[in-house]
């Protein structure tokens, strides 16, 4: 479904990404780990259209998107829900949702609703609500559920369990789970790799931009270099 | 007290022109933060445009308000569209450079514009023709004053307020506009076409912006290529006075400094009415530099 072929990305004149290469397959969930600075988040950018690559080449459901506008990689269903949930916090938790169908026809918008609102029955309760007032937790939904409204194929959720209490950590990775299910593939960035490698089905380990290790999720997570890097064992 | 309450209605007149014009400058810099100093100059074009419209629709001899009518009408879409060819041409290729040079570009289309003026219709004000003939209504006996050009004013305004109000939070292209001004970068991965968004805040900036300069032209009887800069200076100190980004701070910061202005005047001090209106510029920058209704922002790291 999305295939990453040596991809070299800058910033300036730092080497974020060096030749890159990862597959995600159709209904898989797909993890990233590594430390902070290994390119987790540059990569999903990347992916995303938010930036481009110098070199190497990004295929989606067969086509290249390595350049093609944000615009039109939302519009084929690879959807980036950002790290940080980045709401809109001056807007109701309603207009954040029909942003996030911003490109849908807007007769599919009343089923997207109810979609969103059975997955996260929370947002329904304060759907004209404030997004600046909500919790950690009701954001990330928000976020996650503003990342639904764009009919995504292939779902990249950067860091979506950041800064929330265990309990939610918990219930956000089991929705993860439930949105894969019904026919979502997932990109997931986590720091969390613990609980990343349990949901998911492969996993790929970055360092310093570049893929150091990949494979089975399971396998990875019962690999000793993991645990001793990654898993704090 | 009557007097007061005088001064407060010509106050409002004043205030709201200010308003109009302050919405542009908000209204841009909540989406690009850019003071688009420009602004003032656009006010000008459109008084211009209108001019020439109400004469011309005088001239054919339609009836009095079909003539404002039109007359705004064509002045705030010729506006508009040179709103969106200035952000086009000298804005949109310097997205990505310092916001000092872009704010250096602004002053120089503002020149542009000014000496371009200067050049095609010549230095000289130009008697803005009288659309509406003006009736005095006497408020509370006889002792406060409404002219009917005064009202004109009001309704216009309250009209193109009650218009903006809706596209900005019912439409698909307002509530875009919201999302761009709050995180661009968000606003991206929703598919949102940012440089669209940019275009139609700046053609709803200018139409406001040439509205006022109708309603100006109408009020003062006389324009002339340099009529933008004063106004315009005045309407970026409303703007900061509400809370640049804020769009009811720029509508009672327009309102508050057209009335402070005019009571300053009304007491005996006009000539340092000018004065007074900078003199709020730098209170409010010491005390309260978010203004009325801005937020601290903190800067993203």
């Amino acid at each position: 479904m999305l295939k990453v072929e040596g991809i070299n990305v800058y910033y300036g004149a730092i080497h974020a990404l060096k030749d890159l290469s990862i597959t995600v397959n159709e209904g898989e969930i797909v993890t990233l780990i590594g430390a902070n600075g290994a390119g987790k988040s540059t990569l999903l950018k990347t992916l995303s259209g938010l930036l481009k690559p110098k070199t190497g080449s990004v295929e989606f459901l067969d086509k290249s998107i390595t350049n093609q506008s944000i615009q039109s990689i939302v519009k084929q269903g690879l959807i980036h829900c950002p790290e940080g949930r980045r709401v809109f916090a001056n807007m109701s938790v309603e207009e954040n949702l029909e942003l996030g169908g911003y490109l849908q026809d807007s007769s599919s918008l009343p089923a997207d609703f109810e979609k969103v609102y059975t997955t996260f029955p929370r947002l329904l309760e304060r759907k004209k609500q404030l997004a600046g007032t909500l919790s950690g937790g009701e954001q990330q939904m928000l976020a996650m559920g503003r990342a639904m409204m764009g009919h995504p194929k292939l779902l990249l959720l950067d860091e979506p369990s950041m800064g929330l209490a265990p309990l939610l950590v918990q219930d956000i990775f089991r929705i993860i789970q439930e949105v894969n299910a019904s026919g979502t593939t997932v990109l997931l960035v986590e720091q969390n790799a613990h609980q990343a490698l349990k949901i998911a089905h492969r996993a790929y380990v970055l360092e310093t931009g570049r893929v150091v290790l990949e494979g089975d999720a399971k396998e990875l997570a019962d690999s000793e270099e993991i645990k001793m890097a990654y898993l704090g064992h | 007290m009557e007097y007061f309450i005088q001064q407060l209605i010509n106050g409002i007149s004043v205030g709201s022109i200010y308003a109009l014009i302050a919405l542009g400058y908000t209204m841009v810099y909540g989406i690009i933060k850019l003071i688009n100093f420009a602004h003032g100059d656009v006010f000008m074009v459109g008084s211009f445009i209108g001019l020439f419209s109400a004469r011309y629709l005088a001239s054919v001899g339609l009836p009095p308000v079909i003539v404002l009518i039109i007359s705004l009408i064509i002045s705030m879409t010729v506006s508009a569209l040179l709103g969106i060819s200035i952000e086009r041409l000298a804005y949109k290729p310097l997205r990505k450079a310092s916001r000092i040079a872009v704010l250096i570009t602004a002053i120089g289309v503002s020149f542009f514009l000014e000496y371009s003026g200067v050049f095609v219709l010549g230095p000289q004000a130009k008697g803005f023709p009288e659309i509406l003939n003006k009736k005095q209504y006497q408020l509370f006996g006889s002792s406060v004053q409404v002219d009917s050009n005064q009202i004109m004013i009001l309704v216009t305004t309250v009209i193109l307020m009650i218009i903006l109000q809706y596209i900005v939070h019912r439409t698909k292209i307002g509530k875009a506009m919201r999302a761009v001004s709050y995180d661009m970068e968000a606003a991206r991965l929703m598919g949102i076409n940012v440089d669209r968004t940019i275009s139609a805040t700046f053609a709803i900036g200018s139409a406001l912006a040439a509205a006022a300069g109708v309603i100006f032209g109408m009020t003062y009887n006389s324009v002339d290529p340099m009529m933008g800069v004063l106004p315009g200076l005045k309407a970026f100190v409303a703007a900061v006075l509400g809370g640049i980004g804020s769009v009811p701070g720029a509508l009672v910061g327009g309102l508050l400094l057209g009335t402070v202005e005019t009571e300053i005047s009304s007491l005996g001090y006009s000539s340092w009415r000018d004065g007074v209106a900078f003199a709020v510029l730098i209170l409010i920058l010491i005390f309260k530099p978010s203004g009325l209704f801005g937020k601290n922002v903190r800067e993203k790291v």
